[in-house]
C-alpha cells in the first residue's frame, strides 16, 4: 500500500448511479450520488424508504446482481477502483475490507449454523488460520462486542439470541477480519429502544477500538445527531445535503432536511398539538419532475426548481446542499434554537 | 427423549388402528355384500362358506370380526390367501420385501444423487440454457409414465437390441437375491432402477432448484456473500444446506410409499416380484386377506417413514429441536 494513504480518504464515491430496468427503460434508484468518507469517520446516510440508502450501500459491496441492473460511476476504496471490478476480487475485499451488518438481525444469519460457526467461517475464508484459532478470535470478539458469557454463545443458534445478542453477534461477525470500512444498513430499526441505544454506542466505539470508519444508514435523525460526524441526506436517489452533523443540524440548508429536522418531537415545552409534517411523498424514481426532485412538496418552490436540476453549492464549511436558495441569496433560517423553540411553542 | 419416542409409539399405534378400521370396514363391512363369499372367492362350495365364515367370526358382530381379523394378520400370523389356497399372507410379505427395498433404495440412491446435481446446477446456473435444458429434463422425466417407460426398456433392452453388444449383458426378467449372486443382483435391478427414478429425478431437482432459487433472496444469504465467501460455497453450505429441510421430508414420504407397495407399475412391469406386485395381484384376484395384509404393510412403512424424517428434521434444523 502506498504510504500516503493515511491522507487520501478512506471512500470517494463519484456519481454513482444504480438503474434497474423496468419495462424496456432504466430507472435511476441512485442518480448521480457523490461523497467521500475518511478514515475513522462515522457518516451518516440519511432518507425515507425508497431514497436509495440501502442500493448505495449493495452497490458499494458490489452485491447488486439482478439481472440487467447498470452501476456507472467510481466508487474508490483505498485509491482501488471497485465498480467493474471482477467479482472474484471484490470478494476478497467483502468481509475482510468492507464489512456490512444489516436491519434485521432475525433473518440475517443462516438458521442451520451456530453463530460461532458462522463468525469462524468468515475469518476462515479470508485468513489461514485452524479452526481453533478462529473460535479463540471468535469468542474474544463475541466477549468485546459485550455478549455475556460468549463462549456458551457461540455455540448457540441464531434463533436462540435475542435480536440485540444477534445484533452484537453480527458486528462482531462483521468486525472479525477488522475492515477499515464498515456499512451498517439501519442496525438498529429492528431492535427496542434500550438496545438501540447500547448498539449505538458500541458502533461509535468501533472507531477507537477497531480504527473503523462507518458508513451509518438510518431513516432515523436522531441516530443521526447521536452517532455520526457527517450527515448525508438521500431524497428520491439523489444528495439533498451533505454536510457536518452539528452544522447540518443547526442551519439546514435544503428545505427536505429543515423539514426532517422540524417533523422531531421537541423534548422539552408543552408538546405540539400537530407536528410538522412535509406534504405528500417522494416521486416515483421513473417519474421524478425535471428539475428538483423535491419541488412538489417544497414550499419556497418556484419556477427556477422546476427547469433544472439544482446546483450542488456549498453553503458552509464542508457543508452543501443540492438547492437553488443560498444561490438565489435567500438561504433558509437557522433552525430555532431550543430555548426559541420552547418560546415558540407557547400557547 | 423418552417421553417423545413414548409419544411418537401411541401416534404410530393410533395412526394403525385408524387406517386397519378403515379397511377393514371397506372390504368387510360394505352393506349388502356378503364377506365371506368374497373371501372364499367364486364358486365356492356351501361347505367353504360355512368354514371361512366360522373362521372368520361373520357371524359374529362387527367389532369381533375386526379383532379376529387383527388376530390372524399381527399375533397368529396365520391368515390364508383365498385366491392362492392355503398360501399365508404374512410369509409372502416377508418374501416379497426385500425385492421392493432393493428396487427402491436403488432407485432412491440415484435420484438423489442426480436429482440434487442437477438442481443445483440449475440454481447455480439460472436463465442459462443449461438450467433451462435441465428443468425442460425434469418436466420430460415427469410426464412419461412410470409403466410406458419400463415396457420400451424392455423392449429395448429385451426384445429388439438384445443381442447386440450394447444390451447383451441384460439378464431375463425378474430377481436375483443380494445374497445368492450380488453382481446378478445389479444387472437385473439397474434398469429397474433408473426407470422408476426418472420421474423422482424430475420432481425433485425442479423442486430443489425453485428452493435454492427462492432462498437466494434470503437475507442470510445476502450476509453470506457480504462476508466475502465464494458463490460455490454458499449456494452449497448456506443455500443447499438450508433447503435440505424441505427435501428429506418429501424425500421421506415418497420412499416410505415406494417400499410400501407404490413401486407397483415398475415390478409389474420387470415382473419384479415385490410387495407392488402381490398387491397387483391381490388386487386382481380380489384376494382380501392378501390386500387387507399388503395395505397394513404399506401403511406401516408410511408410519415408520414419518418417525424417521421427524428424527432427521431435528438433526437438519435447530428451530424445530427447540421448539419441542
Amino acid at each position: 500500500m502506498p504510504a500516503n494513504m493515511s491522507s487520501q480518504a478512506l471512500l470517494d464515491v463519484r456519481d454513482l448511479r444504480v438503474s434497474f430496468p423496468a419495462r424496456g427503460q432504466m430507472i435511476p434508484i441512485v442518480d448521480g450520488v457523490s461523497f467521500t468518507l475518511n478514515h475513522q469517520e462515522i457518516l451518516g446516510l440519511v432518507g425515507e424508504s425508497g431514497s436509495g440508502k440501502s442500493v448505495t450501500a449493495l452497490a458499494l459491496m458490489g452485491l447488486i446482481d439482478a439481472a440487467g441492473v447498470q452501476v456507472t460511476g467510481s466508487v474508490r476504496f483505498q485509491g482501488q477502483e471497485l465498480i467493474g471490478m471482477p467479482q472474484k476480487k471484490l470478494r476478497y475485499l467483502r468481509g475482510k475490507e468492507i464489512a456490512m451488518i444489516f436491519q434485521d438481525p432475525m433473518t440475517a444469519f443462516t438458521p442451520v449454523y451456530t453463530i460461532g460457526w458462522q463468525i469462524d467461517e468468515q475469518i476462515r475464508a479470508h485468513e489461514r488460520v485452524s479452526r481453533k484459532q478462529a473460535r479463540t478470535r471468535t469468542v474474544k470478539l463475541l466477549g468485546d462486542m459485550g455478549v455475556p458469557d460468549p463462549e456458551r454463545t457461540a455455540n448457540r443458534y441464531p434463533h436462540q439470541l435475542s435480536g440485540g445478542l444477534r445484533q452484537r453477534a453480527m458486528i462482531a461477525m462483521a468486525l472479525s477480519c477488522n475492515p477499515s470500512l464498515l456499512i451498517a444498513d439501519e442496525p438498529t430499526t429492528a431492535l427496542d429502544v434500550t438496545v438501540q441505544a447500547q448498539i449505538l454506542e458500541l458502533i461509535r466505539s468501533l472507531r477507537d477500538t477497531h480504527h473503523s470508519s462507518v458508513l451509518l444508514i438510518t431513516h432515523d435523525m436522531g441516530v443521526v445527531a447521536e452517532t455520526c460526524d457527517n450527515t448525508m441526506v438521500l431524497y428520491s436517489g439523489r444528495v439533498a445535503e451533505y454536510g457536518p452533523t452539528p452544522a447540518l443540524f443547526a442551519s439546514p440548508s435544503h428545505p427536505y432536511t429543515a423539514g426532517l429536522l422540524a417533523s422531531i418531537p421537541p423534548l422539552d415545552g408543552p408538546r405540539p398539538l400537530r407536528l410538522p409534517a412535509i406534504a405528500g411523498s417522494p416521486p416515483l424514481p421513473q417519474n421524478r419532475p425535471a428539475g428538483c426532485a423535491f419541488s412538489p412538496r417544497c414550499q419556497y418552490a418556484h419556477t427556477a426548481c422546476t427547469i433544472a436540476l439544482p446546483p450542488y453549492v456549498q453553503t458552509g464549511a464542508d457543508h452543501f446542499a443540492a438547492c437553488v436558495l443560498p444561490q438565489e441569496g435567500k438561504p433558509l433560517p437557522p433552525r430555532l434554537s431550543d430555548a426559541t423553540a420552547q418560546e415558540h411553542f407557547q400557547p | 427423549m423418552l417421553m417423545a419416542a413414548l409419544r411418537r409409539l401411541g401416534q404410530t399405534v393410533f395412526v394403525l388402528f385408524g387406517i386397519s378400521a378403515l379397511v377393514f370396514t371397506v372390504f368387510f363391512a360394505t352393506p349388502g355384500a356378503d364377506p365371506t363369499a368374497r373371501i372364499a372367492g367364486k364358486n365356492a362350495s356351501p361347505q367353504t362358506m360355512q368354514k371361512v365364515r366360522q373362521e372368520y367370526g361373520f357371524d359374529r358382530p362387527l367389532p369381533v370380526q375386526y379383532a379376529i381379523m387383527m388376530k390372524k394378520l399381527f399375533i397368529t400370523q396365520d391368515l390364508a390367501s383365498y385366491a392362492d389356497r392355503g398360501e399365508l399372507v404374512v410369509p409372502e410379505i416377508t418374501r416379497a420385501a426385500p425385492v421392493t427395498v432393493s428396487l427402491v433404495c436403488g432407485a432412491a440412491v440415484i435420484w438423489v444423487v442426480l436429482s440434487i446435481a442437477m438442481g443445483t446446477l440449475a440454481a447455480a446456473l439460472k436463465g442459462s440454457w443449461i438450467d433451462r435444458t435441465l428443468m425442460m429434463l425434469g418436466l420430460i422425466g415427469i410426464s412419461i409414465p412410470v409403466f410406458w417407460l419400463g415396457q420400451v426398456a424392455n423392449l429395448i433392452t429385451q426384445n429388439r437390441y438384445h443381442d447386440t453388444w450394447l444390451f447383451s449383458w441384460v439378464p431375463a426378467l425378474g430377481y436375483v437375491p443380494l445374497t445368492q449372486n450380488p453382481w446378478g443382483w445389479f444387472k437385473a435391478l439397474v434398469i429397474p432402477w433408473v426407470v422408476l427414478a426418472v420421474l423422482f429425478i424430475g420432481v425433485y431437482s425442479r423442486v430443489l432448484r425453485a428452493d435454492l432459487v427462492a432462498l437466494s433472496g434470503e437475507d442470510f444469504i445476502r450476509t453470506a456473500r457480504a462476508k466475502g465467501l465464494s458463490p460455490a460455497r454458499i449456494l452449497i453450505r448456506h443455500g443447499l444446506r438450508t433447503a435440505m429441510v424441505t427435501f428429506v421430508s418429501l424425500f421421506g414420504m415418497d420412499f416410505a410409499q415406494l417400499v410400501g407397495g407404490g413401486a407397483l407399475l415398475t415390478e409389474v412391469v420387470f415382473g419384479l416380484p415385490g410387495v407392488g406386485r402381490l398387491t397387483y395381484q391381490a388386487l386382481t384376484n380380489l384376494d382380501l386377506p392378501l390386500i387387507m395384509a399388503t395395505v397394513m404393510y404399506s401403511a406401516v412403512f408410511v408410519v415408520l417413514a414419518n418417525a424417521a424424517v421427524d428424527m432427521i428434521y431435528l438433526l437438519l434444523d435447530p428451530r424445530v429441536r427447540d421448539a419441542r
